[in-house]
Protein backbone atom coordinates (compact mmCIF):
# COMPACT_ATOMS: atom_id res chain seq x y z
CA UNK A 1 0.00 0.00 0.00
CA UNK A 2 1.16 3.39 -1.19
CA UNK A 3 2.61 5.74 1.57
CA UNK A 4 0.47 8.47 2.16
CA UNK A 5 0.05 10.07 5.21
CA UNK A 6 -2.60 11.09 7.31
CA UNK A 7 -5.78 11.20 5.49
CA UNK A 8 -6.91 14.70 6.98
CA UNK A 9 -3.71 16.78 5.43
CA UNK A 10 -4.50 14.96 2.24
CA UNK A 11 -8.43 16.42 2.48
CA UNK A 12 -7.42 19.96 3.50
CA UNK A 13 -4.48 19.89 0.58
CA UNK A 14 -7.07 18.88 -1.60
CA UNK A 15 -9.97 21.58 -0.31
CA UNK A 16 -7.30 24.11 -0.96
CA UNK A 17 -6.70 23.61 -4.11
CA UNK A 18 -9.87 23.47 -5.29
CA UNK A 19 -10.70 26.75 -3.55
CA UNK A 20 -7.89 27.54 -5.84
CA UNK A 21 -9.19 26.10 -8.74
CA UNK A 22 -12.68 28.05 -8.48
CA UNK A 23 -12.27 30.08 -11.87
CA UNK A 24 -15.46 32.31 -11.61
CA UNK A 25 -15.78 34.92 -8.78
CA UNK A 26 -19.08 35.06 -6.69
CA UNK A 27 -19.53 31.78 -6.22
CA UNK A 28 -18.94 30.68 -2.82
CA UNK A 29 -16.48 27.64 -3.06
CA UNK A 30 -18.11 25.74 -0.70
CA UNK A 31 -20.87 25.16 -3.64
CA UNK A 32 -17.95 23.57 -5.87
CA UNK A 33 -19.38 20.71 -6.95
CA UNK A 34 -15.71 18.95 -6.90
CA UNK A 35 -15.91 20.48 -3.08
CA UNK A 36 -19.08 19.12 -2.24
CA UNK A 37 -18.53 15.61 -3.81
CA UNK A 38 -14.50 15.20 -1.86
CA UNK A 39 -16.34 16.16 1.60
CA UNK A 40 -19.26 14.18 1.44
CA UNK A 41 -17.11 11.25 0.24
CA UNK A 42 -14.51 11.50 3.47
CA UNK A 43 -17.57 12.07 5.64
CA UNK A 44 -19.21 9.14 4.40
CA UNK A 45 -16.25 6.89 4.79
CA UNK A 46 -15.16 8.86 7.76
CA UNK A 47 -11.55 8.64 6.12
CA UNK A 48 -9.87 10.83 8.85
CA UNK A 49 -9.73 8.69 11.64
CA UNK A 50 -6.66 6.28 12.53
CA UNK A 51 -7.08 3.10 11.01
CA UNK A 52 -8.72 2.37 7.48
CA UNK A 53 -10.30 -0.61 5.81
CA UNK A 54 -9.77 -1.14 2.56
CA UNK A 55 -11.87 1.35 1.23
CA UNK A 56 -10.87 4.21 3.06
CA UNK A 57 -8.12 3.37 1.81
CA UNK A 58 -8.98 3.41 -2.14
CA UNK A 59 -10.72 7.00 -1.51
CA UNK A 60 -7.60 7.89 0.30
CA UNK A 61 -5.54 6.92 -2.62
CA UNK A 62 -7.96 8.44 -4.81
CA UNK A 63 -7.92 11.90 -3.30
CA UNK A 64 -4.39 12.05 -2.86
CA UNK A 65 -3.80 11.64 -6.64
CA UNK A 66 -6.59 14.17 -7.08
CA UNK A 67 -4.63 16.80 -5.30
CA UNK A 68 -1.54 15.41 -6.71
CA UNK A 69 -3.22 16.20 -10.38
CA UNK A 70 -4.23 19.72 -9.23
CA UNK A 71 -1.19 21.19 -7.28
CA UNK A 72 0.98 20.20 -10.91
CA UNK A 73 -1.25 21.57 -12.90
CA UNK A 74 -1.23 25.04 -11.09
CA UNK A 75 2.35 24.49 -10.51
CA UNK A 76 2.87 23.56 -14.25
CA UNK A 77 0.84 26.87 -15.12
CA UNK A 78 2.88 28.90 -13.12
CA UNK A 79 6.07 27.78 -15.00
CA UNK A 80 4.84 27.76 -18.07
CA UNK A 81 3.18 31.43 -17.34
CA UNK A 82 6.93 32.81 -15.85
CA UNK A 83 8.93 31.32 -18.28
CA UNK A 84 7.10 30.51 -21.78
CA UNK A 85 4.01 32.24 -21.54
CA UNK A 86 5.66 36.05 -22.82
CA UNK A 87 5.80 34.33 -26.57
CA UNK A 88 8.46 35.36 -29.00
CA UNK A 89 10.66 38.42 -29.52
CA UNK A 90 9.16 40.90 -32.64
CA UNK A 91 12.22 40.72 -35.40
CA UNK A 92 13.11 44.46 -34.00
CA UNK A 93 13.51 43.17 -30.49
CA UNK A 94 15.98 40.72 -31.34
CA UNK A 95 17.95 43.12 -33.58
CA UNK A 96 17.61 45.47 -30.57
CA UNK A 97 19.37 42.56 -28.31
CA UNK A 98 22.66 43.29 -29.87
CA UNK A 99 22.74 46.36 -30.87
CA UNK A 100 21.42 46.45 -34.07
CA UNK A 101 18.20 48.37 -35.77
CA UNK A 102 16.33 46.98 -38.86
CA UNK A 103 16.69 48.79 -42.10
CA UNK A 104 13.29 51.05 -43.07
CA UNK A 105 12.35 49.34 -46.38
CA UNK A 106 9.93 51.97 -47.78
CA UNK A 107 9.14 49.83 -50.75
CA UNK A 108 8.67 46.70 -48.63
CA UNK A 109 10.88 43.61 -48.87
CA UNK A 110 12.96 43.21 -51.87
CA UNK B 1 -3.68 30.64 -33.06
CA UNK B 2 -4.28 32.37 -29.69
CA UNK B 3 -6.20 30.58 -27.42
CA UNK B 4 -10.12 30.67 -27.35
CA UNK B 5 -11.28 33.25 -24.73
CA UNK B 6 -13.76 31.50 -21.85
CA UNK B 7 -17.13 31.46 -23.16
CA UNK B 8 -19.35 30.48 -20.43
CA UNK B 9 -20.44 31.90 -16.88
CA UNK B 10 -21.64 28.60 -15.33
CA UNK B 11 -20.74 25.03 -15.66
CA UNK B 12 -22.73 22.48 -14.52
CA UNK B 13 -23.41 18.40 -15.23
CA UNK B 14 -26.26 17.20 -16.28
CA UNK B 15 -27.30 13.12 -16.44
CA UNK B 16 -28.44 11.98 -19.99
CA UNK B 17 -29.29 9.05 -21.70
CA UNK B 18 -25.55 7.88 -22.48
CA UNK B 19 -24.64 8.85 -18.87
CA UNK B 20 -23.33 12.30 -17.19
CA UNK B 21 -22.66 15.86 -19.70
CA UNK B 22 -21.13 18.75 -19.22
CA UNK B 23 -23.06 21.99 -19.78
CA UNK B 24 -20.71 25.03 -20.26
CA UNK B 25 -24.01 27.96 -19.42
CA UNK B 26 -26.69 26.01 -22.03
CA UNK B 27 -24.27 24.37 -24.36
CA UNK B 28 -23.73 20.55 -24.24
CA UNK B 29 -19.52 19.79 -24.62
CA UNK B 30 -18.68 18.31 -27.88
CA UNK B 31 -15.62 15.91 -27.99
CA UNK B 32 -13.08 17.37 -30.66
CA UNK B 33 -14.87 14.86 -33.54
CA UNK B 34 -18.13 16.92 -32.40
CA UNK B 35 -19.88 13.73 -30.51
CA UNK B 36 -21.47 14.76 -27.74
CA UNK B 37 -19.57 14.46 -24.51
CA UNK B 38 -20.63 11.75 -22.19
CA UNK B 39 -18.83 10.24 -19.31
CA UNK B 40 -19.84 6.88 -17.38
CA UNK B 41 -18.79 8.31 -14.27
CA UNK B 42 -20.47 11.09 -11.37
CA UNK B 43 -16.89 11.56 -10.34
CA UNK B 44 -15.58 11.54 -13.75
CA UNK B 45 -17.67 14.48 -14.51
CA UNK B 46 -17.58 16.83 -11.80
CA UNK B 47 -13.77 16.54 -11.88
CA UNK B 48 -13.98 17.33 -15.56
CA UNK B 49 -16.53 20.02 -14.92
CA UNK B 50 -14.13 21.43 -12.24
CA UNK B 51 -11.37 21.78 -15.17
CA UNK B 52 -13.33 24.22 -17.14
CA UNK B 53 -14.66 25.89 -14.59
CA UNK B 54 -10.99 26.92 -13.38
CA UNK B 55 -10.19 28.20 -16.58
CA UNK B 56 -10.10 31.86 -16.02
CA UNK B 57 -10.03 34.15 -19.13
CA UNK B 58 -8.54 32.15 -21.73
CA UNK B 59 -9.55 28.15 -22.02
CA UNK B 60 -5.40 26.33 -21.24
CA UNK B 61 -6.29 23.03 -22.99
CA UNK B 62 -3.35 21.78 -22.05
CA UNK B 63 -4.14 21.86 -18.27
CA UNK B 64 -7.25 20.06 -19.08
CA UNK B 65 -5.64 16.15 -18.71
CA UNK B 66 -9.44 14.34 -17.67
CA UNK B 67 -11.41 16.11 -20.48
CA UNK B 68 -8.14 15.13 -22.97
CA UNK B 69 -8.21 11.51 -21.72
CA UNK B 70 -12.66 11.60 -21.97
CA UNK B 71 -11.87 13.01 -25.50
CA UNK B 72 -9.57 10.37 -26.30
CA UNK B 73 -12.25 7.25 -24.96
CA UNK B 74 -15.02 9.14 -26.66
CA UNK B 75 -13.20 9.44 -30.10
CA UNK B 76 -11.02 7.03 -30.38
CA UNK B 77 -8.67 8.67 -32.89
CA UNK B 78 -6.54 6.06 -33.25
CA UNK B 79 -8.89 3.52 -33.52
CA UNK B 80 -7.84 1.23 -31.74
CA UNK B 81 -9.98 -1.91 -30.05
CA UNK B 82 -9.41 -3.70 -26.64
CA UNK B 83 -6.89 -6.15 -28.16
CA UNK B 84 -5.00 -3.58 -29.83
CA UNK B 85 -4.88 -0.72 -26.65
CA UNK B 86 -3.68 -4.00 -24.60
CA UNK B 87 -1.02 -5.19 -26.78
CA UNK B 88 0.80 -1.76 -27.24
CA UNK B 89 0.49 -1.46 -23.03
CA UNK B 90 2.13 -5.12 -22.81
CA UNK B 91 4.81 -4.38 -25.73
CA UNK B 92 5.96 -1.80 -23.25
CA UNK B 93 7.50 -4.00 -20.99
CA UNK B 94 10.32 -5.18 -23.57
CA UNK B 95 12.02 -1.26 -22.88
CA UNK B 96 10.45 -1.12 -19.58
CA UNK B 97 12.40 1.66 -17.94
CA UNK B 98 12.81 -0.03 -14.55
CA UNK B 99 13.59 -3.11 -16.47
CA UNK B 100 16.45 -0.57 -18.52
CA UNK B 101 19.79 -0.81 -16.09
CA UNK B 102 23.21 1.20 -16.74
CA UNK B 103 26.80 -0.36 -16.03
CA UNK B 104 28.26 3.25 -15.42
CA UNK B 105 28.45 5.40 -13.25
CA UNK B 106 28.25 3.35 -10.79
CA UNK B 107 26.48 5.98 -8.47
CA UNK B 108 23.68 5.64 -10.93
CA UNK B 109 24.16 1.69 -11.14
CA UNK B 110 23.80 1.54 -7.46
CA UNK B 111 20.94 3.85 -7.21
CA UNK B 112 18.80 2.16 -10.31
CA UNK B 113 19.74 -0.87 -7.98
CA UNK B 114 18.00 0.05 -4.54
CA UNK B 115 14.98 2.24 -5.91
CA UNK B 116 14.10 0.10 -9.00
CA UNK B 117 14.37 -3.65 -7.20
CA UNK B 118 11.93 -3.21 -4.89
CA UNK B 119 9.25 -2.33 -7.26
CA UNK B 120 10.15 -5.05 -10.08
CA UNK B 121 10.37 -7.38 -6.62
CA UNK B 122 6.80 -6.52 -6.12
CA UNK B 123 5.33 -7.12 -9.43
CA UNK B 124 7.24 -10.40 -9.91
CA UNK B 125 5.37 -11.31 -6.72
CA UNK B 126 2.11 -9.56 -7.01
CA UNK B 127 1.35 -11.14 -10.49
CA UNK B 128 3.34 -14.50 -10.04
CA UNK B 129 5.72 -13.80 -13.28
CA UNK B 130 9.70 -13.41 -13.89
CA UNK B 131 11.35 -10.23 -15.43
CA UNK B 132 14.06 -9.24 -14.08
CA UNK B 133 16.33 -6.46 -15.31
CA UNK B 134 19.07 -5.93 -17.74
CA UNK B 135 22.37 -4.05 -18.58
CA UNK B 136 22.13 -5.55 -22.28
CA UNK B 137 21.80 -2.78 -25.12
CA UNK B 138 18.67 -4.95 -26.10
CA UNK B 139 16.65 -4.67 -22.79
CA UNK B 140 15.37 -7.62 -20.68
CA UNK B 141 13.98 -11.17 -21.82
CA UNK B 142 10.41 -10.72 -20.81
CA UNK B 143 9.06 -14.60 -21.20
CA UNK B 144 6.23 -15.38 -23.05
CA UNK B 145 4.28 -16.53 -19.55
CA UNK B 146 4.79 -13.30 -18.11
CA UNK B 147 3.42 -11.07 -20.85
CA UNK B 148 0.46 -14.12 -21.35
CA UNK B 149 -0.10 -13.00 -17.54
CA UNK B 150 -0.13 -9.55 -17.89
CA UNK B 151 -2.35 -9.27 -21.64
CA UNK B 152 -4.75 -11.57 -19.72
CA UNK B 153 -5.12 -9.59 -16.37
CA UNK B 154 -5.15 -6.13 -18.18
CA UNK B 155 -8.34 -7.51 -20.03
CA UNK B 156 -10.27 -7.60 -16.89
CA UNK B 157 -10.42 -3.38 -17.69
CA UNK B 158 -12.77 -1.86 -19.65
CA UNK B 159 -12.05 0.15 -22.72
CA UNK B 160 -12.00 3.49 -21.36
CA UNK B 161 -9.51 1.97 -18.31
CA UNK B 162 -7.25 0.81 -21.14
CA UNK B 163 -6.93 3.86 -22.87
CA UNK B 164 -6.00 5.59 -18.98
CA UNK B 165 -3.62 2.30 -18.45
CA UNK B 166 -2.28 2.92 -21.67
CA UNK B 167 -1.29 6.93 -21.51
CA UNK B 168 0.11 6.33 -17.80
CA UNK B 169 2.43 3.82 -19.31
CA UNK B 170 3.60 5.95 -22.65
CA UNK B 171 4.02 8.96 -19.79
CA UNK B 172 6.06 6.93 -17.75
CA UNK B 173 7.95 4.41 -20.51
CA UNK B 174 6.91 2.02 -17.63
CA UNK B 175 4.47 -0.89 -17.77
CA UNK B 176 5.74 -2.11 -14.21
CA UNK B 177 5.31 2.25 -12.68
CA UNK B 178 1.91 2.18 -14.27
CA UNK B 179 0.84 -0.82 -12.73
CA UNK B 180 2.20 0.23 -9.82
CA UNK B 181 0.15 3.15 -9.53
CA UNK B 182 -3.56 1.18 -10.69
CA UNK B 183 -2.72 -0.91 -7.98
CA UNK B 184 -1.85 1.59 -5.65
CA UNK B 185 1.55 0.06 -4.49
CA UNK B 186 3.10 3.46 -4.84
CA UNK B 187 1.68 7.33 -5.26
CA UNK B 188 1.80 9.26 -8.26
CA UNK B 189 4.64 11.14 -6.73
CA UNK B 190 6.90 8.09 -6.12
CA UNK B 191 5.92 6.70 -9.79
CA UNK B 192 7.21 9.62 -11.14
CA UNK B 193 10.55 10.00 -9.27
CA UNK B 194 11.34 6.58 -10.34
CA UNK B 195 10.61 6.89 -13.98
CA UNK B 196 12.76 10.11 -13.81
CA UNK B 197 15.41 8.36 -11.87
CA UNK B 198 18.36 9.34 -14.46
CA UNK B 199 17.51 12.78 -14.56
CA UNK B 200 16.89 13.05 -10.40
CA UNK B 201 20.22 12.22 -10.53
CA UNK B 202 21.80 14.39 -12.89
CA UNK B 203 19.87 16.94 -11.24
CA UNK B 204 21.53 16.11 -7.82
CA UNK B 205 25.11 16.17 -9.59
CA UNK B 206 24.90 19.06 -11.92
CA UNK B 207 22.13 21.23 -10.47
CA UNK B 208 18.34 22.12 -11.33
CA UNK B 209 16.74 23.96 -13.67
CA UNK B 210 14.01 25.48 -13.21
CA UNK B 211 12.43 26.12 -16.69
CA UNK B 212 13.10 23.21 -17.54
CA UNK B 213 13.38 20.34 -14.89
CA UNK B 214 10.64 21.77 -12.68
CA UNK B 215 8.21 21.71 -15.58
CA UNK B 216 8.99 18.39 -16.89
CA UNK B 217 8.73 17.34 -13.38
CA UNK B 218 4.78 19.23 -12.86
CA UNK B 219 4.11 18.24 -16.78
CA UNK B 220 4.02 14.39 -15.75
CA UNK B 221 3.15 13.80 -12.59
CA UNK B 222 -0.37 15.86 -13.53
CA UNK B 223 -0.13 13.63 -16.70
CA UNK B 224 0.38 10.50 -14.87
CA UNK B 225 -2.02 11.64 -12.02
CA UNK B 226 -4.57 12.54 -14.18
CA UNK B 227 -4.23 8.79 -15.89
CA UNK B 228 -4.31 6.80 -12.54
CA UNK B 229 -7.40 8.75 -11.34
CA UNK B 230 -9.02 8.29 -14.66
CA UNK B 231 -8.36 4.60 -15.39
CA UNK B 232 -9.96 4.20 -11.06
CA UNK B 233 -13.04 6.15 -11.99
CA UNK B 234 -14.04 4.22 -15.06
CA UNK B 235 -13.43 1.03 -12.89
CA UNK B 236 -15.08 1.72 -9.98
CA UNK B 237 -18.44 -0.78 -9.84
CA UNK B 238 -20.47 2.09 -9.80
CA UNK B 239 -19.04 2.81 -13.29
CA UNK B 240 -18.22 -0.84 -14.45
CA UNK B 241 -22.46 -1.65 -15.41
CA UNK B 242 -22.42 1.58 -17.70
CA UNK B 243 -23.67 1.10 -21.19
CA UNK B 244 -20.46 3.06 -22.46
CA UNK B 245 -17.92 0.51 -21.43
CA UNK B 246 -19.43 -2.49 -22.56
CA UNK B 247 -17.33 -3.52 -25.81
Amino acid sequence: MAALGSPLRTLRGLLRELRHAGGRAGRPYREMPAYQYVLAAFRAHRVTSEKLCRAQQELHFQAATYLCLLRSVREHAALHQEYHGKGERSPEEVAGLVGFTLPQQPGGKG
Amino acid sequence: PPERKRFYQNVSISQGEGGFEINLDHRKLKTPQAKLFTVPSKALAIAVATEWDSQKDTIKSYTMHLTTLCNTALDNPTQRNKAQLIRAAVKFLETDTVCYRVEEPAALAELQRNEWDPVVTWAEKRYNVAIGSSTSILGPNIPASTKETFISHLASYNIWALQGIEYVITQLKSLILSMGLIDRHITVEKAVLLSRLEEEYQIQRWGNVEWAHDYDLCELRARAAAGTLFVHLCSESSTVKHKLLQD
